[in-house]
């Protein structure tokens, strides 16, 4: 298993950068998508709040750098959790008639999930620096927070994948799930500070994820650190459960799938 | 180390016919794997499900090739996908021995975005080659696929052919041990297809065995050392390269409703039935009616027509003949047929074919009667069967009479080295 993993980093990096390349090479926008998205979302939320529509409690930083930071850092957990369903599905016709590492396409998913944080980031820190927020020295743990974040994803994409294969129900439910959650953790609101929502809030795991990597990146003292240790435990269990199913379920749902 | 590459033991492969059966049993043997259980089930057909392949062994050893034919759907595609592991039997073993190649699906994994060059380098990797070894051999891959002019070019841009070509040229640059072929021999051109065999021959002499799937029986008994033919993913024939043939060309045939040449089968495909072509018979030179002939017999083919109206003039017939795979033996021109000039109101047609080469099991005549002058069709009929027994040789289309010599060879010889 170890070895396979192995024998397909390279094949994985081949993989990443053949669609890295191919995304961009037919747009005219270029890496501009790889952050429009949350940078459009934050755009909406501050509209929203500015206009009284929705009152946002009072928030540590200032609302524009909360929101941006969060959408920012959701996008990354999204494509994460995207990535490799959509990399499985892309691939069909190649599982279905080329016996290679199946690792590749996972790991191959996670690069190119690094390579679209990286853009997202750098443009994050230029939006930091503009609006005069120093990131300070937390920034130097920024790396692992943003590693955990992508690690749940990957854990969390790939327990859906044996069965979005199948059932293209997963594919469709996915985005409905995932703008769901994003309301259970806080992207563009804060932590509520009692009531069922405030518990909600706590019993998620994603929120000591993202919290933590917010502090990180704006340089304010990480508040969830036991969440986030305990988190990062169970989702690197989950992972290697999941990665088990996957290798067990792929050649049965190559042949459901013939491609 | 023993020279058998492949040990296939009673493999049995299971299908559902059913889409959303097929997934919800795709999610149980997921499951039954899970918790430790052969997905198989213990070999019981659940609803819907059928054997796509059934109780299969043979070996295959080094430099040996095993060709495997049968109809479409007799299962070759599921036996090679087995046996490259994409997929697991539901029952018996599978040994595979060395590094597997596949050319089933040339060019799976080329982006239409990115150039050849890039590609290549990501096909390698997704076979199994380092970005090194890749590197390498890109050369001799660009030579071999004989696409330099394009290979900065995006892939989407090639023809299929060029396509086609690039991946079997990476593919080729793997130096397997065992090679699964599925009817990629018909690729490209004739220079190609050339090239392609003398690359396998090459694999072969170093040791690599192979399983070639085609239809083409010329090159199943050219290449194949063993032959496998499935049938209904049973095994029909084991074994004996020649005779698996022939069995195998036999059941194509007994497929095809027999008809013998009568006027009832004789279906109008159009025509102003100004002229109607009533009946037609196969006769042997004696003139005596038969429904068969051998290769090389002569014969002749009697039309009895009738003009229900006005008698027409400035009649011609016009003959197609094809074999039952559709092949061509022989078209049709303007200036083909004669002019039988003025008809009477009945009488009979008769056209001698003087020793038929033709060497299939069946040909099919295709009549059309027609004005010379003006092209109007009276009467177009078709498939008119004659059988072919007693095929001299086993393959090619025609057979002919050839006569063989050698004119002193000594001399010939010495004549060519000072021509050089």
């Amino acid at each position: 298993m170890f070895r396979d993993l192995m024998a397909s980093r390279e094949l994985a990096w081949q993989l990443a950068v053949r669609d890295i390349k191919a995304q961009y090479r037919q747009t005219a926008l270029g890496l501009i998508w790889a952050f429009i998205l949350p940078l459009a979302n934050t755009a909406a939320w501050l509209m929203i709040h500015n206009a009284g529509i929705v009152t946002v409690r009072h928030t540590d930083l200032p609302y524009p750098i909360f929101v941006f930071t969060g959408t920012m850092l959701w996008a990354i957990f999204m494509d994460s959790v995207n990535a490799p369903l959509q990399q499985t599905i892309a691939a069909r016709p190649m599982l279905a008639k080329i016996n290679f590492p199946r690792e590749a396409l996972v790991v191959s998913g996670i690069y190119q999930t690094l390579f679209n944080a990286g853009i997202k980031l750098v443009v994050t820190l230029a939006a930091l620096l503009i609006m005069g927020v120093a990131p300070g020295m937390g920034l130097a743990f920024f790396p692992v927070a943003l590693l955990s974040l992508i690690l749940a994803g990957t854990a969390l994409g790939l327990l859906l994948t044996p069965i979005g294969v199948l059932y293209s129900d997963i594919g469709k439910a996915l985005p409905l799930l995932m703008q769901f959650f994003m309301y259970l953790t806080p992207v563009v609101f804060p932590m509520p500070q009692s009531g069922w929502a405030a518990a909600l809030f706590q019993v998620n795991p994603l929120t000591p994820l993202i919290v933590t990597a917010r502090d990180l990146l704006t340089g304010m003292p990480p508040a969830y650190m036991d969440g986030f240790m305990t988190v990062n435990a169970g989702m690197l269990v989950l992972l290697a459960l999941v990665w088990v199913v996957y290798r067990a379920a792929i050649p049965i749902l190559i042949e459901r799938m013939s491609a | 180390m023993t020279d058998t590459l492949i040990k296939v033991e009673n493999v049995s492969k299971k299908f559902c016919r059913s889409l959303k059966r097929s997934l919800r049993y795709g999610i149980q043997d997921l499951g039954n794997e899970l918790i430790g259980r052969r997905h198989g089930g213990n070999g019981e057909l659940r609803e819907d499900e059928f054997w796509a392949v059934k109780d299969v062994s043979f070996e295959v050893k080094r430099g040996e090739c095993l060709g495997l034919i049968g109809r479409n759907g007799a299962g070759k595609t599921t036996l090679l996908r087995m046996l490259n592991g994409l997929i697991k039997p539901d029952k018996g073993r599978i040994e595979m021995r060395g590094r597997v190649g596949a050319l089933i699906a040339l060019g799976a994994g080329f982006n239409p975005i990115l150039t050849g060059r890039e590609n290549i380098y990501v096909n390698g990797a997704v076979l199994g080659l380092s970005k090194k070894e890749t590197g390498n051999k890109i050369e001799e891959i660009i030579d071999f696929a004989e696409i330099r002019e394009f290979i900065d070019s995006p892939v989407q841009s090639y023809s299929a052919g060029m396509t086609v070509r690039l991946g079997f040229a990476v593919a080729a640059a793997l130096d397997p041990h065992i090679l699964l072929l599925d009817e990629v021999l018909a690729v490209g051109d004739v220079g190609f297809q050339a090239k392609c065999l003398n690359t396998l021959s090459d694999f072969r002499k170093k040791g690599t065995g192979f399983v070639l799937v085609s239809h083409n029986m010329h090159q199943i008994s050219r290449y194949c050392d063993q032959l496998l033919y499935l049938k209904g993913g049973h095994v029909a024939h084991c074994g004996d390269v020649e005779s698996g043939i022939k069995q195998f060309l036999q059941h194509m045939d007994a497929n095809q409703p027999s008809i013998e040449t009568e006027a009832t089968e004789w279906s109008r495909v159009y025509g102003s039935g100004k002229v109607i072509l009533k009946n037609a018979t196969f006769l042997d030179k004696d003139g005596l009616p038969v429904n068969h002939i051998r290769t090389g017999d002569t014969f002749s083919l009697a039309i009895d027509y009738e003009c229900p109206g006005e008698l027409v003039s400035d009649t011609i017939l016009d003959i197609v003949i094809r074999d039952k795979e559709g092949t061509l033996y022989q078209g049709t021109s303007a200036d083909y047929g004669v002019d039988f000039g003025l008809l009477s109101q009945a009488g009979r047609m008769i056209v001698t074919f003087e020793h038929m080469p033709a060497n299939s099991t069946e040909v099919q005549f295709f009549l059309t009667l027609l004005n010379a002058k003006n092209g109007e069709i009276y009467d177009w009929k078709r498939h008119i069967r004659l059988k072919i027994t007693n095929n001299a040789i086993l393959n090619g289309r025609v057979s002919l009479t050839v006569s063989w010599a050698l004119s002193n060879p000594i001399l010939n010889q010495l004549e060519h080295r000072t021509r050089i």
